[in-house]
C-alpha cells in the first residue's frame, strides 16, 4: 500500500530531511513512525500525502507512483488519503462543522450526506455539539480532534496522522488510538507519527524508527529500550 | 457520493460563500463597487446624453433646406416644371415654389418698405425653390451632392444652403457616439483590471484557506469557483451602481432641463436610463467581473500549493 524506495528529500532551503528511506506498509496495516524531533517523521508523512515530492527515489501509495502523478490527478489522490496535521491546519474563520465538512464538499457530496457524516465524525472524536463553534474558541486538544474528524470524515482508505495525540490527556489519547484501531480493523491503512512511546508500547504494533534521514529500525513494540536509549 | 442536486448545491455554496465574503468586508466591497460603478456610469451617462440631445433636436432636421434662386426672366411655368423634377429626385422630401409675385408680397408685408416698392415698375425678385431633403438624406455629403445637382441647371442663378449648422451638429453627435464607444472599451478594460486586482488581493488574503482546501483534495476548479462568483457579484453590483448614479443624476437635472426646453417652447422631457439599459449594465458588469476574476484566478491560484517544495 505504501512503499518508499531510496527516498531522499531536500527542502528548498537546502536542508536534507531524509537521505535514504526504504519502508513498506502493507494494505490494512497500522504502523507507528517514531524518532527524535527533527528526524523527518513529518517529512515522511508529507511525502505520503503528496504535500511534498521526493528529491530522489520513489514513493508509491495505493499503487500510484507519486513522483509521476499528473497535476490534474493530484486532488483525486489526496481525497484517498486522510491527513491529521501536526499543526491542525484548520480554517480559523469557519465553524467546526465547515472545517470537518470540507473534504466532503470538495468531493461534491450531497448536503444530506455531508450533514450525516460530519455529525458522525464529530461524535467519534467526542465533539458532538460543537458544530457552530469557531476553532479559536476551542482548546488546542479540541482543535486537534477537529483535525482528526476532518481526516476521517470521508472514510479514506489511507489515514496519516502527525502527532494526533500530542495535545491530548492520556484518556483522550487512548480514545483516539482506539478510534484509529477500529478504522484499521475495517481495512484502513494507518500511519501514525508520534513521540508517545507509551502508546506505541501499549499498541503492540510495528514501529518504524527514523534516524539520520533513514529508517534505523523496524521493530515490534517490545524492543523499547533501544528506542528510549536513542531519545 | 455526488447526489443529483450536488452540482446545484456546490454552485449555491460557492455563490453564498462569495456573497458572505463581500458582506463581511463592507468597506472594501463598497469601495470596489463604487469605483466600478463610476467607470460604468460614464459611458451610460454619455449614451443617455447623446440620446437626449438627439431627441431634443429631432425637429431640427426640418430646418435643413436648399434655396434655389432662378435667373431673372425664367418663366413661372418653367419654374413649376423645375420644381416637379426636383421633387422626383430621390432623397427629396418636399419642394416649395415661391414665385416672384409671392416673394414680393411677402417682402412687402414683412419689411415695411411697401411704399418704396410701389415706386418700382417691375418686380426685381426672381422665382425661387425651397428644396427640403428627407431626414435620412440630410448628411453634409448628401446636401452637397443635392446642391451640385441643383446648381447645374442652366436656369439657376444661385444656390444657398440653409441650416447647414444642423448637419454639422448631427455630424458632431455621430462623432460623440463613436468617442463613447471607444471610451466604453477602455473603461471596460479598467473594470476588468479593478476586479482582477481585487481578486488578486482576495486570493492572497485567503491563501491559508486555499491551501487547506487543496490539502483535502479540492481541485483548482473548485478553489476558483468562489472567486469567479465574487468577481461576477462585483460586476453585478457595479452595474447596478452605475445605473443608479445616472438615474439619480437625471432626476436631479430633470427640472432644469424642463425649464430650458420650455424657454425654447419645446415639449421635450429628459429621458432617463430604462430597463433595457439596466439589463445591459447588469449583464455587461457581470461579464466583465467574471472575466477579471477569471484572469486573476488563472494567474494566481494554480501557484498556491500546500507543500513548501
Ligand atoms: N518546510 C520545510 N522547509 C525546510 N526545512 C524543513 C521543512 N520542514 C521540515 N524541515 C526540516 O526537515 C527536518 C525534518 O523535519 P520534520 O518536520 O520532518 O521532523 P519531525 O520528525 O516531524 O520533527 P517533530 O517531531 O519535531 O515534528 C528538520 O530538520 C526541519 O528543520
Ligand atoms: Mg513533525
Amino acid at each position: 500500500m505504501i512503499t518508499f524506495e531510496g527516498v531522499a528529500k531536500r527542502y528548498r532551503n537546502g536542508r536534507e530531511a531524509l537521505s535514504n528511506v526504504n519502508l513498506h506498509v502493507a494494505p490494512g496495516e497500522m504502523v507507528f513512525l517514531t524518532g527524535r524531533s527533527g528526524a523527518g517523521k513529518s517529512t515522511v508523512l508529507k511525502l505520503i500525502a503528496l504535500l511534498e515530492r521526493p528529491t530522489r527515489g520513489q514513493v508509491s501509495v495505493g499503487g500510484e507512483n507519486t513522483g509521476r502523478l499528473k497535476a490534474r490527478r493530484v486532488p483525486a489522490f489526496r481525497r484517498r488519503v486522510g491527513v491529521v496535521f501536526q499543526d491542525h491546519r484548520l480554517l480559523i474563520d469557519r465553524p467546526v462543522f465547515d472545517n470537518v465538512a470540507l473534504p466532503l464538499i470538495v468531493a461534491d457530496s450531497s448536503l444530506k450526506e455531508i450533514d450525516k457524516r460530519v455529525r458522525a465524525a464529530l461524535d467519534q472524536v467526542g465533539l458532538r455539539g460543537s458544530e457552530r463553534v469557531l476553532p479559536a474558541e476551542l482548546s488546542v486538544g479540541e482543535q486537534q480532534r477537529v483535525g482528526i474528524a476532518r481526516a476521517i470524515v470521508s472514510r479514506p482508505p489511507i489515514l496519516i496522522a502527525d502527532e494526533p495525540t500530542g495535545n491530548l490527556d492520556p484518556q483522550l489519547a487512548t480514545e483516539v488510538m482506539a478510534l484509529f484501531r477500529r478504522l484499521n480493523e475495517v481495512g484502513v491503512t494507518v500511519v501514525v507519527a508520534t513521540h508517545d512511546l507509551h502508546l506505541v508500547r501499549e499498541s503492540g504494533l510495528r514501529q518504524l524508527v527514523i534516524e539520520n534521514g533513514r529508517i534505523a529500525g523496524s521493530e515490534p513494540a517490545g524492543a523499547l529500550p533501544v528506542i528510549e536509549a536513542r531519545r | 457520493m455526488s447526489g443529483p442536486g450536488s452540482y446545484f448545491a456546490r454552485h449555491t455554496h460557492a455563490l453564498f460563500s462569495s456573497a458572505g465574503h463581500l458582506a463581511r468586508a463592507p468597506i472594501a466591497t463598497t469601495f470596489t463597487v463604487v469605483v466600478m460603478g463610476l467607470a460604468l456610469a460614464l459611458p451610460l451617462g454619455l449614451d443617455v446624453l447623446v440620446r437626449n440631445v438627439r431627441a431634443a433636436t429631432a425637429d431640427f432636421s426640418g430646418a435643413v433646406s436648399i434655396s434655389v434662386f432662378l435667373k431673372p426672366g425664367v418663366a413661372e411655368a418653367r419654374a413649376a416644371q423645375l420644381a416637379r423634377s426636383a421633387r422626383e429626385r430621390p432623397g427629396v422630401a418636399a419642394v416649395e415654389l415661391i414665385t416672384a409675385t409671392q416673394a414680393l408680397a411677402q417682402f412687402r408685408a414683412q419689411s415695411g418698405f411697401g411704399a418704396a416698392l410701389d415706386a418700382l415698375d417691375a418686380n426685381p425678385l426672381p422665382h425661387a425653390l425651397v428644396v427640403t431633403p428627407r431626414p435620412a438624406n440630410s448628411s453634409p455629403a448628401d446636401m452637397e451632392s443635392l446642391r451640385r445637382y441643383l446648381a447645374a441647371w442652366p436656369e439657376v442663378d444661385a444656390v444657398q444652403l440653409d441650416g447647414d449648422w444642423v448637419a454639422r451638429f448631427n455630424a458632431l453627435l455621430a462623432l460623440l457616439r463613436r468617442a463613447l464607444l471607444v471610451a466604453a472599451g477602455f473603461l471596460a478594460l479598467g473594470v476588468v483590471a479593478v476586479v482582477g486586482n481585487t481578486i488578486r488581493l482576495e486570493i492572497r488574503n485567503r491563501r491559508a484557506e486555499i491551501e487547506v482546501t487543496k490539502l483535502v483534495g479540492g481541485t483548482n476548479g473548485f478553489v476558483r469557483r468562489p472567486f469567479l462568483y465574487t468577481g461576477a457579484l462585483y460586476g453585478l453590483l457595479g452595474g447596478l451602481t452605475a445605473w443608479l448614479v445616472v438615474a439619480v443624476t437625471l432626476v436631479l437635472l430633470g427640472p432644469t432641463a424642463a425649464r430650458l426646453a420650455q424657454s425654447y417652447g419645446s415639449p421635450f422631457v429628459l429621458a432617463g436610463p430604462g430597463a433595457r439599459e439596466l439589463g445591459l449594465l447588469l449583464g455587461f458588469g457581470t461579464l466583465l467581473g467574471w472575466i477579471g476574476s477569471w484572469l486573476a484566478a488563472a494567474r494566481h491560484l494554480a501557484r498556491i500549493e500546500p507543500g513548501s517544495g
